[in-house]
């Protein structure tokens, strides 16, 4: 499992900053859904095909890949509204799904997670009035996007144990006998990666608002 | 990517005095109501230093002291004179530490920005930053995985990813919690090599007594004392001795 989607390339694409690039994002969404035709939909999603292929010079698998991951979707959007509205506006609804699905593809792997979470601490900034740390907030979303595929791997090994020795849990039994194991290593693992974080100097600087006082520099 | 914003050296480096080492003073320690850790006065300024015990002996305990992760429930710690307790953050900035399990250690997404992250902490700029990210990462052998997601590296490549997120931030001791046991022969091999080549003091705790050659000390831990303080040869017979008995 990979959460982490950019492709190192020397294009115009990649130099652009992350805000550009979101900003444009935003834009492409809200134009798909103030132009409300097919072929407006169809020619977004060529030219966004075409900045990804041609200018980021993007693998046809990382498009392809996103897109696959939201096809069953856009089949089941044709199929209902084929059968209460139109095909044609079943077509342009999935249209323009796909095209914000094929953008994102584009940007995510145009533009590293730390220049993401930049534009994430940016946006944060005036959250500093109310006592958030944005720095913080860009910590966790990073951490998160390096933890996620650690659980799927353990996860993973604990059914690989569990079959193993002759078992293959299904329903409230593999909650039981799934979950609660991945819970005390997830627990485990939170306990090691705040000592990381300390070794590494997390809490290295103070607060800029308000500074601690001396007792607490000692560790948890 | 700026997780911390810059900040002054802390004002203890001032006072430090390097040629200390790490110092112990009537050190014990509990968790709750168990004891770990019983009276240990030690002085550590050796380049090479190697500790062994049995698990639950309280070695691990006794590395996470040294730079300030623990800090005893009786006693000091001192690096070059500075108190885990009232100076942990310029200790942090002496006392690298690398764990056990990389995947624990390895915070952030991709390679590079992980490798940075312990810099960013420091307020380093950007420019020096990435030099200093790219010279670690080649001199490693990871500079063609700088962009690519941590979690899919080897577990040779994590453990070496780890060492490097400590290395670049360049302490001048780095204790390492038993950095082989989760390693094959070669990567352990490899690490065993790099950490012979290291300038800096380094303490390591380990179960792989190979590790220990060519070490200048060799603290032999059991049942939260130092039983045995010798050169790798005898302490090491001590321990096999030690662990015979059992």
């Amino acid at each position: 499992m990979t959460l982490a989607l950019y492709v190192p390339r020397a294009s115009v694409v990649h130099r652009l900053p992350a805000g550009a690039k979101l900003l444009a994002l935003a834009v492409l969404a809200v134009a798909l859904f103030v132009l409300p035709t097919l072929t407006a939909a169809a020619a977004a999603l060529l030219a966004t095909v075409a900045v990804g292929l041609l200018v980021a010079r993007l693998p046809v698998a990382v498009l392809a890949r996103q897109a696959r991951a939201v096809v069953w979707w856009l089949g089941a959007l044709l199929v209902v509204h084929a059968l209460t509205t139109d095909l044609r506006t079943g077509a342009h609804v999935a249209l323009r799904l796909l095209t914000l699905v094929v953008a994102a593809a584009v940007v995510t792997a145009t533009t590293r997670v730390s220049a993401m979470v930049a534009v994430v601490e940016w946006l944060c900034a005036p959250l500093r009035l109310v006592g958030v740390r944005p720095a913080r907030v860009g910590l966790t979303i990073a951490m998160a996007l390096r933890f996620i595929p650690v659980l799927v791997e353990r996860a993973d090994r604990i059914r690989a144990a569990q079959a193993a020795r002759g078992g293959s849990p299904r329903g409230v039994r593999a909650l039981r006998t799934t979950v609660a194991p991945l819970l005390v290593q997830v627990l485990q693992m939170a306990h090691d990666v705040s000592e990381a974080l300390d070794a590494r100097g997390a809490d290295d600087v103070p607060p800029p608002r308000r500074r601690r006082s001396p007792t607490s520099e000692v560790p948890r | 990517m700026r997780f911390r914003r810059p900040g002054p050296a802390p004002a203890a480096d001032d006072v430090a005095d390097p040629g200390r080492g790490i110092e112990l003073r009537g050190v014990s320690h509990r968790y709750g109501d168990r004891p770990v850790l019983d009276g240990l006065d030690l002085t550590l300024t050796e380049a090479r230093i190697g500790v062994v015990g049995a698990n639950g002996s309280g070695k691990s305990t006794l590395a996470r002291l040294l730079n300030g992760l623990v800090v005893p429930s009786e006693g000091r710690v001192l690096v070059d004179g500075l108190d885990t307790r009232t100076q942990v953050r310029a200790v942090r900035r002496r006392v690298g530490f690398v764990f056990q399990d990389p995947d624990a250690q390895i915070v952030l997404p991709t390679v590079a920005e992980d490798v940075a992250y312990g810099l960013e902490n420091q307020g380093v700029p950007a420019d020096e930053r990435a030099a200093r990210v790219a010279e670690v990462l080649e001199r490693y052998g990871l500079a063609g995985h700088a962009d690519h997601p941590a979690h899919l590296l080897s577990g040779g490549q994590k453990q070496l990813l780890a060492i490097a997120g400590v290395l670049v931030m360049r302490p001048a001791r780095i204790v390492f919690d038993e950095p082989t046991t989760l390693l094959d022969l070669v990567n352990a091999r490899r690490v065993a090599e790099l950490i012979a080549g290291l300038e800096q003091q380094v303490v390591v705790v380990t179960h792989q007594l190979d590790l220990l050659d060519g070490f200048d000390r060799v603290l032999v831990v059991d049942r939260g004392r130092v039983v045995e303080d010798a050169a790798p040869g005898p302490a090491v017979a001590a321990y096999r001795a030690l662990m015979a008995d059992r």
